[in-house]
């Protein structure tokens, strides 16, 4: 549905790119009035409400995306205001989900945006299948884990449909990236998780016994003492009391070695892992997948292939290159297979089935559901636990349609094995 | 390859899936590789799954036959969580043992159990990296600095510091736990 108002007026730069092809346009790409209707039709989905979430909402509305979803389990803090720029100080303690959305509606009408004020992990493959393409602007290693395999998962060679192209901005400080994922055909989240960059820790001989830096005094109230001081209590790092407790322990050290530096917003950044966010640095790569995301969903130029990097330290500097997707990725390097057999076929027979497979050649398979061990070669504790299920009719271990991941030295990494019962 | 304007309409509004599965993880699937790929372990080590079902948690026990630790088992505890491998376990010794890079609370100072771990190292990387640390106590990294102090500066005094603590006796005024491997 096209928004009411006077689109042609509204959206009049955006139509320029879509009215005539060009030397860049992608592959298929028609100009004219369908593809603009699609631009207004389709649904995309922003995950995060945050600094980069903020700018990708105020982005995609500007670029003709007029049904927008956004997901985001976090309330608006003080800290926020100078760069999540939908956000005022009347707003503090809402829902970012939800304020984002209404703010962007009113500054751009004849856009949608439905907000979700939840956790990612709450909506499940139907909630996503939704969607034309998902815009990530998250923070954290551990969610766009979630998201990647999540989105990866929902992949069904024989439709389609199930292809939801992901576009992951992300931002540390001055440097940023943003890539895009099509989920079996290009290097995944997982693929490169190794060029995340870890968590800074420092030797814990350093922390015990030679500390020179503020974050070294930190480190040590909160790994060392907080556990033999709390053996029970959980560190809580949006707990004050606990930052304080930890600012006193710490400020203790550094007069003892002559350290200065240690505050209460550092003892926070080093427990949290916080890096400062950058204003600037969230424009620009929530810029890059806004205008991907465009050009994925009108082909009106060639999208990005596949990931580019943005470092802003000491002047501007981007580049992009091409990730490698990687056979040994447990998210998207798995081989799927169904299998039929009777319920009442043991475990050990269904080995023998996967094993006589010519296409695989698996050596020693070890196969476990989701929930628990089925059998496992080693170590040798596990193959003795587990090799009493050898014997088990299959349908006392897993349900009709079923899966089980198998891995094999033989095997890059697995295989996810859909079990039918044929009877 | 891929032409978002030809998967266009189809769409067929959400018909109900059946009851969730719980799926499996990217880091289940590559701890059951880490593991199952495993090669014999040497038998001076022996893994244990207090839940065979779970392959967060686990315990390691280490039987050095050479070196000052010949002779004890040393036991630990391996916790794992879901964003493994990006993050590496977290290892603890749980036996108060006297040894210049394990802390008398079982924290243990090797590079790769923090700020040298990488995704592309496994549970067998660690399990290496523990029984070395028996072999070549280090005094360079200390955590126990009073034991690494002897161990620089005294070695056969630092054997016998070993000796008695790990018989359940006392270096330093510390008492330590009885740590010899029982037949
Ligand atoms: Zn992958």
């Amino acid at each position: 549905m096209a928004p009411s108002i006077n689109s042609q007026q509204r959206w009049r730069g955006v139509y320029r790119y879509l009215e005539r092809t060009g030397p860049f346009a992608n592959e298929g790409f028609e100009p004219g009035e369908k593809v603009k209707d699609f631009l207004h039709t389709i649904k995309v989905l922003v995950v995060g409400a945050g600094g980069l979430g903020c700018e990708l909402l105020k982005d995609l509305a500007l670029t003709g995306f007029t049904d927008i979803h956004v997901i985001d389990m976090d309330t608006i803090d003080i800290s926020n205001l100078n760069r999540q720029f939908l956000f005022r100080a009347a707003d503090l303690g809402k829902p970012k989900a939800e304020v984002a959305a209404d703010f962007v509606m009113k500054r751009v009408p004849g856009c949608k945006i439905t907000p979700y004020f939840g956790k990612i992990q709450d909506k499940d493959e139907e909630y996503y299948s939704q969607f034309t393409i998902i815009i990530c602007g998250l923070d954290s290693v551990e969610a766009r884990r979630w998201m990647n395999a999540t989105v990866i998962n929902m992949y069904d060679e024989d439709d389609p449909e199930t292809l939801k192209p992901i576009i992951d901005g992300g931002t540390e400080g001055f440097k940023g990236q943003s890539r895009i994922i099509l989920p079996h055909f290009t290097a995944c989240y997982e693929c490169s998780l190794d060029m995340q960059t870890k968590p800074t820790t420092y030797p814990m001989c350093t922390i015990a016994n030679t500390p020179r830096l503020p974050e070294h005094c930190i480190e040590w109230a909160s790994v060392l003492e907080w556990p033999r001081t709390f053996p029970d209590k959980k560190l809580d790092g949006d707990d004050p009391e606990h930052i304080k407790w930890l600012l006193d322990q710490a400020s203790a050290r550094a007069r003892q070695y002559d350290i200065t530096g240690v505050t209460y917003s550092l003892t926070q950044g080093v427990v949290k892992n916080i890096i400062p966010a950058i204003a600037s640095t969230n424009a620009i790569v929530a810029a890059s997948c806004a205008t991907e995301a465009f050009k994925i969903a009108t082909n009106c130029a060639t999208y990005m292939s596949n990931y580019m990097m943005y470092v802003g330290e000491q002047g501007v500097y981007t580049y992009t290159f091409e990730l490698q997707k990687k056979d040994d990725c447990p998210v998207c390097g798995a081989v799927a297979i169904k299998i039929d057999v009777p319920a009442n076929s043991t475990l050990q027979d269904l080995i023998d089935l996967l094993m006589e497979r010519k296409d695989i050649r698996l050596k020693a398979p070890s196969l476990r559901t989701g929930s628990g061990s089925l059998y496992m070669q080693a170590p040798r504790a596990l193959r003795d636990a587990t090799a009493p299920n050898l014997v088990k009719p299959l349908r006392e271990l897993l349900e009709d349609g079923g899966e089980i991941t198998v891995t094999d030295q033989a095997l890059p990494i697995s295989m996810n094995v859909t079990v039918r019962f044929s009877d | 390859m891929l032409n978002i304007m030809s998967l266009k309409k189809k769409k067929v509004e959400g018909e109900a899936s059946g009851p969730r599965r719980p799926k499996t993880t990217a880091a289940q699937i590559r701890l059951q590789k880490d593991l199952a790929d495993m090669d014999k372990l040497p038998g001076t080590m022996t893994l244990s799954f207090p839940d065979p079902d779970d392959v967060f948690n686990f315990n390691l026990k280490i039987s050095p036959d050479e070196g000052f630790y010949s002779g004890g088992s040393f036991l630990f505890t391996f916790k794992i969580n879901t964003n493994y491998p990006h993050e590496p376990p977290k290892v603890m010794c749980t036996q108060k043992i006297y040894h210049p890079n394990i802390d008398l609370e079982g924290n243990v100072c090797l590079n790769i159990l923090r700020e040298d771990w990488k995704p592309v190292l496994n549970i067998n990387s660690i399990l290496v990296g523990l029984q070395y640390l028996f072999l070549e106590p280090n005094a360079d990294d200390p955590l126990n600095k009073d034991a690494a102090e002897v161990l620089r500066s005294n070695r056969r005094a630092f054997e016998q510091n070993v000796f008695r603590s790990m018989r359940g006796g006392t270096v330093d005024g510390v008492v330590f736990a009885d740590v010899q491997t029982r037949r």
